[in-house]
């Protein structure tokens, strides 16, 4: 196992740069979520690492070890793909072998790591079927047994569980999070989804436009977003930002709580109201004229109708952005 | 669609009875002649039910030919006519498979003209280059030869267009998962491409054996040794002068004769053609 190292990772097709310098130090045996929305790059960045795209700038090294130059199959890496990639005239128990049997192991070897990842990913009664008899729950795993069987030095995902459904992907993160517990193996791991992010990361990097935001743990980073991308991109309903005095003003939905009107910091016309059932989200702008939209998060007691609302906040929940550059101001 | 009216029922049953019937009954006069003796079908109206001499008929031609025409066995020509159907076959699925590959799976300069330069071959069947296609392999010293006999016509634009097609279907990831996996290019080919594709290979080989089993103009060119004709030719140097002068019921066995592998292959091969031709396993 080993720590990867990105250094000022560039990455240009021709004039289009599409990543511009990433830097980041990963430890060894973390679990690192690459968050991004589509086109940011995420992807391309992991494809760097694994050595199917080339490196147009920059270092990366995986183990100390320059890799920039090497192909995918000396990088000592493994990778699970979004649509999985199984061969499909090969069983499971060949997918998951032909790597090791590429590698010129011996019989015995490929068959007890085959059998002791098929043991760990519960795949051991389908080893002889081929992956279109596989659901796609099923099919997940055997890529990432494939990947379990190599024992490498990093694991790399590229948006693994984005083909599967809602509930499958809860339970797929699960297993996720337990398998790594158990392999201790450097990991990382990219989506879109800020849940998956946020649930499975140790680290993570938010990543926009070819640029890494911020870098942290995901609470760091919920709780102290270092840019307006970060602050919108991460939380559900985002961040509210709000114009004030030049500058820009950040308020998460769950720390508006209502108020009497005589309280009030900001006075809300709601116009479109969800109840969930554990809480309630409201929408609406600000009630001076202003434009900007605002989305509260209510205690589903909390008596919510159609017209104004005046919220309240604490000052330790507040943050300050510069409008133009989007940078986090203060601490 | 369910449908129940009755007529129509009896519409498509009558045509497409019809149909049979101009197809298959050229055929089956072509049988019947080829177990009479010449005199019998001589006669007009030639008779419609099969005559007794299947076996003379067949074991003629088989071993020593017509006796007015070429001399040649058809036996020989058979064994003819299978190595050039098969060397076509086999040679095209090689060479097609290899170039839509290159094409496909790697990045070369001039590659959209390679395969623009084998797509205009599309244009150029034999018949039209025929003349100095004779020209190159007489000056080669091919003719007479199976060399001289399959080597111009196993180049093949549309083989390797649709492996092509199909290795474009193939998603990328596999590729890239061979590559983390390990696999050279060669190794990608052989152990992920070439399984994919064995119904499209299947398809090809039929389509291809029969276009090969059926050449006429060529092999009419560059043969002219008995023992290198195809049966295809040999029916055509069987036929002598005058409709009386031939031995229609030799003619006619060697006929079925040529018809009878081109038919063996599509039936035994007929589940691999078909799904070849509507499916792409993935």
């Amino acid at each position: 196992m080993a720590g990867v190292s990105l250094r000022n990772v560039l990455k240009s097709y021709g004039e289009l740069q599409v990543i511009h310098g990433v830097s980041m130090e990963i430890a060894d045996g973390e679990f690192i979520v690459i968050l991004g929305p589509s086109g940011c790059g995420k992807s391309t960045l992991l494809r760097m690492v694994a050595g199917l795209e080339v490196i147009s700038g920059g270092q990366i090294a995986i183990g100390g070890r320059v890799v920039n130059e090497l192909e995918p199959k000396d990088r000592d890496i493994a990778m699970v793909f979004q649509n999985y990639a199984l061969y499909p005239h090969m069983s499971v128990y060949e997918n998951m072998a032909y790597g090791l049997r590429i590698r010129g192991l011996p019989k015995s070897e490929i068959d007890a790591r085959v059998q002791k990842a098929a043991g760990i990913l519960e795949l051991g009664q389908y080893l002889e079927r081929k992956p279109r008899a596989l659901s796609g729950g099923q099919r997940q795993r055997v890529a990432m047994g494939r990947a379990i069987v190599r024992e490498p030095q990093v694991f790399l995902f590229d948006e693994p569980l984005s083909n599967l459904d809602a509930k499958l992907r809860v339970q797929m993160r699960g297993e996720l999070q337990a398998l790594h517990r158990r392999l201790g193996t450097t990991s990382l791991f990219v989506t879109h989804d800020q849940v998956e992010a946020m649930t499975l990361a140790q680290r993570m990097i938010v990543m926009n436009a070819g640029r890494a935001e911020q870098i942290g743990a995901p609470l760091e980073v919920y709780a102290r977003p270092a840019t307006t991308f970060v602050a919108s991109f991460i939380g559900s309903p985002p961040m509210n930002l709000i114009p004030k005095d030049g500058k820009l003003l950040g308020v998460r939905p769950e720390h508006l709580e209502p108020c009497s009107p005589a309280d009030a910091m900001l006075t809300i016309e709601l116009d479109l109201i969800e109840p969930l059932g554990s809480d309630t989200l409201v929408y609406g702008h600000i009630a001076d004229g202003q434009s900007a939209r605002l989305a509260a998060r209510l205690h589903a007691s909390a008596p919510a109708q159609a017209g104004k609302l005046p919220v309240r906040y604490a000052p330790q929940h507040v943050h300050w952005f510069d409008p133009v550059t989007g940078k986090r101001i203060g601490p | 669609m369910v449908e129940n009216r009755p007529f129509l029922t009896f519409l498509a049953h009558a045509i497409l009875i019809l149909g049979v019937v101009v197809i298959a009954f050229p055929v089956y006069v072509t049988f019947v002649a080829s177990t009479l003796r010449l005199e019998e079908i001589m006669q007009a109206p030639m008779p419609l039910l099969p005559g007794d001499q299947l076996l003379e008929n067949y074991s003629q031609v088989l071993t020593a030919g017509s006796t007015k025409g070429s001399r040649a066995a058809v036996g020989a020509m058979l064994v003819n006519s299978t190595i050039m159907a098969l060397a076509i076959a086999i040679g095209k699925i090689a060479i097609s498979i290899i170039s839509a590959f290159a094409i496909v799976y790697f990045r070369f300069p001039l590659r959209m003209t390679f395969f623009w330069m084998i797509f205009i071959t599309l244009m150029l069947p034999v018949e039209v280059r025929i003349i100095p296609t004779f020209q190159v392999i007489a000056d080669l010293g091919m003719l007479n030869s199976y060399a001289g006999l399959t080597v111009p016509l196993i180049a093949s634009a549309t083989a390797t267009f649709l492996f092509r097609q199909f290795f474009m279907t193939v998603p990328d990831e596999l590729a890239e998962a061979a590559r983390v996996d390990g696999a050279g290019p060669m190794r990608f080919f052989l152990d992920v491409l070439l399984p994919l594709s064995k119904t499209s290979i299947a398809a090809l080989f039929v389509i291809q054996f029969i276009y090969g089993w059926n050449q006429y103009l060529w092999p009419l060119l560059i043969t002219t040794d008995e023992s290198m004709y195809t049966t295809v030719i040999g029916i055509k140097r069987m036929i002598v002068g005058s409709d009386a002068a031939n031995e229609w019921n030799l003619i006619m066995a060697t006929a079925m004769l040529a018809m009878l592998p081109p038919a063996l292959v599509v039936i035994l091969m007929q589940k691999w053609f078909v799904k070849g031709l509507v499916e792409t396993e993935k």
